[in-house]
Formats: structure tokens, sequence, C-alpha cells
């Protein structure tokens, strides 16, 4: 039950049979079991064949029909783990908050650190900048990759960010050096709070953002390591949540 | 074209009854911020003619515009000043500037001048921070602490929510302070998640006189928490283009306990930075025209 | 005067406060600061120019994240090496 988006995850026998995800919008609750009930559609199911609802999110009080839930710390250590064995970091940037969260080999969390009420430290501010460039949400990442030269950005609100990437672009610079540089500077948030933690590879990297390949570039160039980022990175928290009875960790 | 919420008047004004040519020493202070640039000109240490206009995109462009419409109409010209002194987020820009001088000091300084030496903390809100100082009686900083960080608490921060709610700028703080009954602050601290709050107020029938309410309570408490790190104490004066929004200051006042000295009709409380400038361009013009 | 440099936001409270009435300028916290955070600038004090101890522009909105690696809950080396006592860290993270 995200900020922005609700997403859902079924499995059966552990392997996953289907997803779904919508805007979370003003109820969301009702978004919620909307997407829940086209994800048990999808999955030929019906809701007398689950035997177990997690859930999790900031939302997570709200979710339809839940027998617990989990903190999303706990659901991207599980999530990350499930999908690379190797994983002892795992990196969630969702659409308002950001977090980095330690793990050891069974997918338990140890340890965790949240960047949370800002939004220049989450996903908010990617699509602010991309709308201050006039340039569509998904091409930002694609945009940041030819980038010639590196602008630093000194600005580290969102709304102070807006008005200099309008006075870099009647500076006449580049746009995809602009990209960049919003890349580079939210990926340096993130890097720092992560080396908060103690950075323990392998490090993987899930949430909506981790979509974008410009903040996948730009984070293994300031964090220094190799980064994995699984197919479909919105769902591991779902994901997370729905291996809770499977794996046995966490959930109250 | 749809219409600029944000935009707040643009203004200059020369002191009446006063004669430029028999003055001793002409200095100027010229203070270029990130939203908008002020320059004061004074007489023999007193306020003669003052510009507030929005800065554009060049700092020296701006620093010069500012300059020439305080000049306008009063017959000087810039080589009749003897020392100017540049402060602000842009003062290294200002090409006539003989030196450039942090903004703490001059805003101090400035607040001396136009309440008195009875000051001892004085806000700033200006355009991209927010200033808590506190000085002794002769405008001397003895704290201060600046928030430029992030937009709760700044002038930027309110200007997206007047835009948001299609209310002028002007008009914000009377609007807020129309409600019958005092909503809570908006949850958030950031100003891009109160605006989606904002939003969801107004979708759940909240009319906007209660949505802006509940934003300047929040920003009034942000700014409380700034003051506390200084320690407030009498006289409370505010300076800068927030000083102008009665919904955050009343707002502020009732959480600090404490009532800011009233504005001074003949001086916009924008202009403190370049008043307290141009007051250090007279005692460093003194001090360098003294033989060694 | 004491400036306060840092930021407090939804996060908590992050700042490094610089007396510069005791600030000797010898610039030890400077050289000390791995992440570079702190640097010498000359201010006009009582209209002199002093050279005190100030945090960098760049880090000024960043101490939360520039000063965590040296763990400012405890006494972090800009303060131990001041021995004018001219430098206070002040690090309050609000529980998540």
């Amino acid at each position: 039950m995200g900020a922005k988006n609700v997403k859902v995850v079924v499995l059966k026998d552990g392997q996953i049979v289907s997803r779904g995800i919508a805007l979370s919008g003003i109820d969301q609750k009702a978004s919620a079991q909307q997407v829940f009930n086209e994800a048990l559609q999808k999955a030929g199911a019906s809701l007398s064949d689950i035997k177990y609802i997690t859930a999790t999110g900031t939302g997570r009080d709200l979710a339809p029909n839940a027998n617990s839930n989990i903190s999303m710390m706990g659901a991207d250590a599980l999530g990350g783990t499930h999908l690379f064995p190797t994983a002892r970091t795992v990196i969630d940037v969702g659409a308002e908050e950001g977090r980095a969260v330690r793990c050891d080999e069974k997918g338990k969390m140890i340890d965790f650190v949240i960047n949370e009420r800002c939004a220049a430290g989450a996903g908010t501010f990617i699509e602010a900048m991309a709308r201050a460039l006039e340039v569509k949400v998904e091409e930002m990442g694609p945009l940041s990759l030819k980038a010639e030269k590196a602008v630093p950005m000194n600005a580290q609100c969102t709304i102070f960010a807006e008005s200099e990437v309008v006075s870099l672009i009647h500076a006449k610079t580049p746009r995809a050096d602009i990209s960049r540089a919003i890349h580079d500077a939210i990926a340096d948030r993130i890097a720092s709070m992560t080396r908060r933690l103690g950075v323990q590879r392998d490090v993987v990297l899930v949430g909506g953002v981790a979509k974008n390949v410009g903040f996948i570039d730009a984070l293994k160039r300031i964090l220094g390591v190799d980064i994995l980022v699984p197919p479909d990175p919105e769902f591991v928290g779902a994901l997370g949540a729905a291996l809770v009875p499977i794996r046995g960790i966490g959930g109250t | 074209m749809s219409k600029e919420y944000w935009r707040w008047p643009e203004y200059r004004r020369t002191v009446p009854g006063k004669d430029w040519t028999k003055a001793g020493v002409i200095t100027a202070g010229v203070d270029i911020g990130s939203v908008s640039s002020k320059v004061a000109i004074m007489t023999d240490g007193e306020l003669y003619a003052y510009s507030i206009m929005r800065t554009g995109s060049s700092s020296p462009d701006s620093a010069q515009k500012a300059m020439n419409w305080a000049l306008e109409g009063t017959g000087m010209k810039l080589d009749n000043i003897r020392y100017v002194v540049g402060t602000g987020y842009g003062r290294v820009n200002v090409p006539f500037a003989n030196r450039a001088i942090t903004e703490i000091a001059c805003h101090a300084r400035g607040a001396n001048y136009m309440w008195g030496p009875s000051v001892r903390t004085v806000l700033d809100m200006g355009g991209q921070d927010c200033k808590a100082i506190h000085c002794d009686d002769k405008g001397k900083v003895t704290a201060f602490l600046m928030n430029d960080k992030c937009a709760a608490g700044t002038g930027r921060g309110m200007e997206v929510f007047a835009d948001l709610l299609s209310v002028p700028i002007q008009d914000v703080g009377s609007m807020s302070l129309s409600v019958e009954k005092e909503p809570e602050p908006v949850s958030s601290t950031c100003v891009v998640f109160a605006k989606s709050e904002a939003v969801g107020l107004l979708r759940k029938g909240w009319p906007r006189e209660m949505v802006l309410a509940a934003f300047c309570s929040a920003m009034a408490h942000r700014i409380s928490e700034l003051l506390e790190k200084v320690k407030v104490e009498k006289d409370f004066v505010i300076t800068g283009g927030i000083a102008k929004n009665i919904g955050v200051v009343s707002r502020l006042e009732n959480i600090i306990g404490i009532k800011a000295l009233p504005r001074k009709e003949e001086f916009d409380p924008m202009i403190a930075g370049s008043i307290g400038a141009a007051l250090f361009a007279k005692a460093l013009y003194e001090k360098e025209a003294k033989p060694a | 005067m004491i400036v306060h440099y840092g930021y407090r936001d939804g996060s908590g409270e992050y700042f490094i406060s610089v007396d510069t009435d005791k600030c000797n300028s010898c610039g030890k916290c400077v050289e000390v600061c791995p992440q570079h955070v702190l640097e010498m600038i000359t201010m006009l004090i009582d209209l002199e120019d002093k050279l005190v101890a100030a945090v960098t522009e760049e880090h000024r909105k960043k101490i939360k994240y520039s000063c965590a690696p040296c763990k400012p809950e405890k006494k972090p080396p800009c303060v131990i090496a001041c021995q004018q006592e001219a430098l206070v860290h002040t690090w309050k993270p609000v529980k998540p």
C-alpha cells in the first residue's frame, strides 16, 4: 500500500502467478480492493483460495482482508533475498520515501535507515524535475545517459531544484546534462543514506525508481559497487509481504 | 496566459523632503536575493530612496536594474554614490559594489536602524531562505541560523501554495485569517508533500481559506522551531517578504508568545538587508577615508 | 557570534555551530574532517576581517548526509580538534 501506487502479488507454491498495480488515489482502501480482485481474477482464484494475506507499505493498516502486516523494511529484505539469495543490502526508492535495509542470508532485516518526509530523497523529485525540464518521466533516465558533461546541482530541496533547473535551461545547458545532474543529485542522497548503514554486497535496488536506468547508472557510479536490479522492481515489497508465511519471518 | 498568482508587486520609493545634493556621504546597499533584488540609497546614514524588484536570470543585470530604478526620478547618478556594499545570495555579482558582506550582519544592522536599539531578535523570511538572528543593542549579531535547504518556511513555499489555490500572494495572509475555526496544520513539513495533502483537502471539500490556514499554521510552526535555536527575546521584529503575510505572522506570534514590533510605514520590511549594507558602506567608507 | 550551519527538517535536526568569538583561526577542524565539510572563511566582524571556521556552501544543506560517517552522536573529530571549544555538533534524528 504505497503512497502513490498499490501493488499486489499473488503466489502459488512460492511462485508468482499474478500481479496488479494501480494508483492509490484518494481512497486507498477502494483502490487496493480493486487491484486485489483483478489480481485474483488473473490468477484464476477466489478469495477463499488464498491461505494468507500480508500487507505492507505506508497504508498497510487500510489493506482489505489482510491477516497481518509487515514493515516495508522487512518486506524489502524478504523480497530482495528471494530474488537474489546473495543480497545483503536492499535499497528501496519509492514515490515518497527512500530506504536502505541490511539483511542476513535468511532474509531477516538486521538494520535500516529511512529518508522520509523530504520529497528530494524519493521518486517525487524526479517527477517534479521532469516537469520542469518538460520531459516525460519515462524518458528522464535514457536522456541522462546521453549527457556529455557533469553539471553540479546545489539545491537539496525539490522546490529550489525546480528553480535551479529553470536557470540551467536559461543558461542553455543541454537537457541531457541537466537530466544527469538530477539523477546524480538524488543518487547522492540515497548513497549517503546507505553508507550510514554500511554497504554490504550484494546490493539490490528495488522500488519504482529502480526502473529508471539513469538512476541506476548514477547510483552505481556514486556508491562504487555493482547493483542488482530485478525486473518489475516495484513489486518487490508486495512479493516480500506475500513470502512472510512461507519464509516464516516477520509479520505481526 | 494564466494569471501569475505568485507575482507580488514591485515597488520603489523616494523619501520625501530630502535633498541629496546637500548630503555629505552617500552610500548604497544592494541586496540580491534569489527571488528579489533590493537597493537602498542612504544620505549621511539616513534612508533616501529604495527599490524592490524580482531577481531575473542574471544577478549582475538584476543589480543594475534595481539600482537604476532606485535612482529613477532623483537626479542622482551612480557616480554620486561613494561606497556600495553588495549582500545577499548574489552579492559577489554586483559589478559596481566596492565589497560584499554576508547578509547576516546586514539584516541585523538594518533591523537596528528600522526599529531601534531595543531589537534583539530578527526573523528574516526571504524567498528561498529563512534566517533567525539574535543581536545586541548596536545591531551586532550574537547568534545566527539560516534555513536555505528546505522550502518549508520560505517565500517560495508560500508562492507554491498561492499558485495552487489561485490566490494572489498578497492576499494569502488575510484570507487565511478569515476562517471561523482554526484547522490543524498540514502534517508535512515538506512543501511538496504539503501540496499533495492540500489537493486531498480541497477534494474533501475544504474551502480555500481553510487550506491556506492549515498551511500558514504549518509554516508558523516550522519557523518557530528555527527561532527556538537562537532563543527568541524581545524586542522581536520580522523582515523580508513574509513580514507582509499576517496569516503566518499572527500564528507565529501565538506560538512563541511574543508579538513582533509593528511594521514601520516608511520602510518596506524587505529592505532591511540593503539598509544594513548601506550603513556598513558608510562605516567602511569613513574608516578607509581616515589617514592611516 | 554563534553561527549555526545546517537545518532541521522532518527527519531531524542537524547543525554545526561555530562561535566566531572563540575561534582562533587555527584551522585544525578543517584538517581533521574526512568529508571536507569545513573551511576557513573571512568574515567582517567589528569592521575587521577575521578568518573563522565555517561549513562550506556545498555541505550546509547536506549535513545529515555528509556528517553521518563520523557518527556524530558521539564526539566527532572536528569537535575534538577544537581546543577553543568553538565548535558544537548537533545531531538529533527523529525516530521513524
